[in-house]
């Protein structure tokens, strides 16, 4: 008889599944632990190559000559700027028709939840400029972008730059056959989201915004540059979107083979390319250059304004020009020759990038890994919590008999339908007031205590996170003690729900779903009323979403070289709490709904559970 | 040795040529396979055979395709010394139009009875036929178009069909693909000559690619190819055993293959314009009519 349907067999099985279920899971995190950090070393990953075969090889010409005439203009666009004193919109209309554009203004205001750092004010206003280079003997179908940012003070003046001499060189050339669009965004990402949001005809996060006078065609690819000085050692590529989204690995493979062929150095998360992967310090190298990947794709942030392109499933990234002490330096001319070659092959482009893969991390620019290789690493965790639930299972299908005094066997009673549902719902509710009232009770806040607004919602927030772990107490007040068998469904629940919840999470965003797995899994295998509640207690909070947030960002700052003190750590951490808030709102970020409504619940279940009596 | 002259003016048995010319692949990226069509295309012309007697088939237009930086000129070779588009090309099957089912409808001459002239080939049997066939092929395909393919045994039986109803004296077949040695092992219609651009296994290279074009500009094959026809001019008597030997190893990394076992002549006396060229042969009769004195019908024969 086969396996499972033997009787005998099943129960051997059970039995052995029950026995070795401990083990099995400490064996499985050990795996998936180890499996992830493998991803990084040299010979389990694969070097990058172009797939789509329209791009071919880096067979172009590149013959823009005119880099030092752009950098004037960008010193002529920093004195605007400081005179106008935000964007010199007239000064930049007249330049883009001198050149040949059709050029068209944007104006867009937004009413933040609550002022950040940077803006300092409710209402942010701005206007948003771009000229359209139509293509010479195409129909107007297909558009190509190339945008930098209108930064306030000395940054991105050069980008500017850059972006006005390209301009007026592809404007002589005949071989265009997509239109080109060159914008200029105010206020970084939110004059990025109002201008896709104006493209597109959606309103999705409440903008407002004039209608866009002049389109161009559907947008194939767009590249955003960023770039503050004269000369730079390097360019760094940045690929992380919106929500953890990552552009085609076609376009990290068409930038990194024109930097070989101009010979330009090239890099991704800042970090030099590396030969040695055989020694522990270029393994570590590279495990740190795949940390930094996956801790922005976790953060589900847009790291540069290129992230909201993806949204509309338009090939984006933003090239950062970097200046730092190298012997090496590369001009102008040469970035945009290597731009002008970008550009010519995306041109050749005959269908949206879908050759190369969607998912991947880097552990470096010229290695990849993708989804195939890395999901068995998340795939171990959530075994984890699968193999939990059959134990469960297992044990409540066969409850163990008590006897009574009279020395009569009595099964323990189901519990009750309520004991189960009051944590459930008090959970949610927690979750509910944890993502609406920080925002909603900020006034009150600010009168009462002497913060800012920024300062009134993290606290609340911090608050409310604390405060609900008192909610334990709840459930004993409206349905009265709770039994043995109550805690294993409650538990089993939760280690389904959770199991789901990381689930779709990884589908989604790998790197989140992962981080939460690695510190909410065991938790979830080994939470049981009868641990020791203090030192549980405090394992629960260290493992906690809000704690290992903190962690993640002291660790993201070593990681980038740049480590901070518990003091300004404490201030990143609040500061990082308000992006994310702040992000959902304006961008459609799902960090801190998916954090506040659904993870931080499920962890609630788990205390709730710690503390079952 | 009069008759020993008119006896080798009398060598081969066509009375016309014919040419029927295929690219079979669109998109900017294979440019050069458009690029060795009209190479081929403008050696067939200059050597004699008109437009009339052309069947030219482009799956897509580069001269006029937007990212062309030289509109209007397809170049064969870099420097751009040779524009093979010129001002006189005559496409007769364009863009969508070259399929798998048209090329076969035009080498068997079933075709709706609207099609044109210009677009049929309306060969007897005393007619020389060239096909070029180029694009990218595998192992007993070739590839029309990135939708469909052509098998050798379907090209082998439209060969058949042909000599069944009498449409060719001989058939020169040349094909410049990945493989293209599979495309004529199938064969097996007598009078068939052929030659490929590489071996089964192998893949046929292109050339050079020309910086301010963005492409390669043609295969290596095509492109020697080219270069010994440059060289034959209407009355040369170079014969195929040369042309068997254009393109050897050490330039086109790839091994050019030939078949003449179904070919009744000796491939040695068999002369390059037989097939590229337009010879108009003139027939001496001995006969004189009276142009003067009232006609009278011919005498029965």
């Amino acid at each position: 008889m086969g396996l499972l349907s033997d009787p005998n067999r099943r129960r051997a099985l059970i039995g052995m599944l029950t026995r070795l279920n401990a083990p099995i899971c400490m064996i499985c995190y050990m795996a998936g632990v180890a499996w992830f950090m493998g991803l990084a070393f040299e010979p389990f990953t694969l070097r990058t190559y172009m797939s789509e075969n329209a791009m071919g090889s880096t067979m172009v010409e590149e013959r823009f000559p005119a880099g030092e005439r752009a950098l004037a203009t960008g010193r002529e666009f920093a004195a605007h700027k400081k005179k106008t004193g935000g964007m010199p919109v007239d000064w930049l209309v007249r330049t883009m028709q001198a050149r040949g554009l059709e050029v068209y203004t944007q104006r867009f205001s937004r009413k933040l939840p609550f002022p950040d750092e940077d803006k300092e004010r409710y209402m942010v206003k701005g206007t948003n400029v771009y000229g359209i280079l139509r293509a010479p003997r195409a129909p107007r179908t297909e558009a190509l972008v190339l945008s930098a940012p209108c930064s306030p003070g000395n940054e991105n003046n050069q980008a500017v730059g850059i972006l006005l001499g390209l301009a007026q060189y592809f404007r002589s050339q005949i071989y265009w056959a997509k239109d080109i669009i060159f914008l200029v965004n105010e206020h970084d990402l939110i004059g990025m989201q109002a201008w896709l949001e104006g493209y597109h005809h959606t309103n999705t996060t409440g903008m407002d915004w004039s209608p866009l006078q002049g389109r161009g065609g559907s947008i194939q690819a767009a590249l955003s540059l960023e770039l503050s000085s004269d000369v730079v050692t390097s360019l760094d590529l940045v690929l992380e979107g919106l929500n953890g989204q990552l552009p085609n690995l076609d376009l990290a493979n068409l930038f990194y083979a024109f930097c070989q062929k101009i010979g330009v150095l090239c890099t991704t998360q800042g970090k030099l390319p590396r030969n040695d992967w055989d020694t522990t310090s270029g393994y570590s190298h590279a495990v740190q250059t795949m940390m930094l990947m996956v801790l922005k794709q976790a953060s589900s942030r847009p790291w540069g304004d290129h992230g909201l392109f993806l949204r509309y499933h338009i090939e984006a990234a933003s090239i950062k020009g970097v200046n730092s002490f190298r012997p090496y330096k590369t001009d102008a001319t040469t970035v945009g020759r290597l731009l002008e070659g970008m550009y010519r092959k995306l041109n050749n482009l005959l269908e949206r990038l879908h050759q190369s893969y969607f998912f991947y991390l880097m552990p470096s620019l010229t290695r990849f890994v993708s989804i195939g290789y890395y999901m068995p690493a998340f795939g171990l965790l959530a075994l984890i919590l699968l193999l939990r639930a059959l134990d469960l299972w297992v044990q409540l299908s066969s409850p163990p008999t008590r006897t009574t005094e009279d020395g009569v066997e009595v099964v323990p009673a189901s519990p009750g339908v309520l004991s189960i549902l009051t944590p459930l719902v008090i959970s949610h509710l927690t979750g509910v007031a944890l993502y609406t009232l920080p925002v909603l009770s900020q006034e009150l806040a600010v009168e009462h205590f002497p913060v800012s607004e920024t300062e009134a919602v993290v606290l609340t927030a911090i608050a409310i996170y604390t405060g609900g772990t008192r909610s334990h107490d709840t459930h004993r007040l409206l349905a009265g003690e709770g039994t043995e068998q109550g805690w294993k469904v409650l538990k089993l629940v939760a280690v389904l729900y959770l199991a789901v919840l990381l689930g779709c999470t990884a589908l989604i965003n790998f790197s989140l779903g992962f981080i939460l797995a690695l510190t909410l899994v065991p938790l979830a295998a080994f939470i049981t009323p009868h641990v020791p509640k203090t030192l549980s207690a405090v394992v629960m909070v260290i493992l906690s979403p809000g704690l290992t947030l903190l962690f993640a960002v002291f660790f993201f700052q070593e990681l980038q070289e740049t480590p901070v003190t518990l003091q300004e750590g404490w201030m990143l951490y609040l500061s990082v709490i308000s992006q994310g808030i702040l992000d959902h709102a304006l961008y459609g970020s799902l960090l801190y709904p998916l954090a506040a409504l659904l993870v931080y619940p499920c962890w609630l279940l788990f205390w709730n559970i710690l503390f079952w009596k | 040795d009069l008759n020993d002259k008119a006896g080798q003016f009398f060598n081969s048995g066509h009375t016309n040529n014919w040419a029927v010319l295929v690219c079979t692949s669109r998109f900017w990226f294979n440019y050069r396979h458009v690029a060795n069509t009209l190479s081929v295309y403008r050696s067939v012309k200059r050597l004699g055979i008109p437009d009339s007697r052309i069947v030219l088939m482009l799956a897509d237009d580069m001269a006029c395709n937007h990212r062309n930086p030289k509109p209007a000129t397809v170049f064969s070779h870099k420097n751009m010394e040779l524009n093979v588009y010129g001002d006189d090309v005559e496409v007769d099957y364009r863009g969508y139009e070259v399929t798998v089912e048209n090329f076969l409808r035009v080498l068997t001459g079933r075709l709706p009875a609207s099609t044109p002239r210009s677009k049929r080939l309306l060969s007897d049997d005393r007619s020389n036929i060239l096909i070029y066939l180029t694009g990218h092929g595998g192992n007993g395909f070739l590839k029309f178009q990135d939708s469909e393919e052509i098998s050798n045994v379907e090209l082998a039986d439209a060969f058949e069909q042909m000599w069944q109803k009498r449409r060719y004296n001989e058939l020169l077949f040349i094909i410049d693909t990945c493989q293209g040695a599979s495309m004529y092992e199938r064969f097996y219609s007598p009078n068939l000559m052929a030659l490929a651009s590489s071996q089964v296994g192998e893949d046929s290279l292109s050339h050079q690619p020309d910086l301010a074009i963005g492409v390669h500009l043609m295969d290596r094959y095509t492109f020697y190819l080219l270069e010994f026809l440059e060289d034959i001019h209407p009355s040369s008597t170079t014969n195929m055993n040369q042309l068997f030997k254009v393109c050897p190893k050490s330039q086109c990394v790839s091994t050019p293959g030939h078949r003449t076992d179904l070919f009744l002549r000796d491939p040695g006396r068999v002369l390059i314009t037989d097939f590229f060229g337009s010879v108009r042969k003139v027939e001496i009769t001995m006969e004189t009519i009276n142009l003067s004195s009232p006609m009278e019908p011919l005498p029965e024969r």
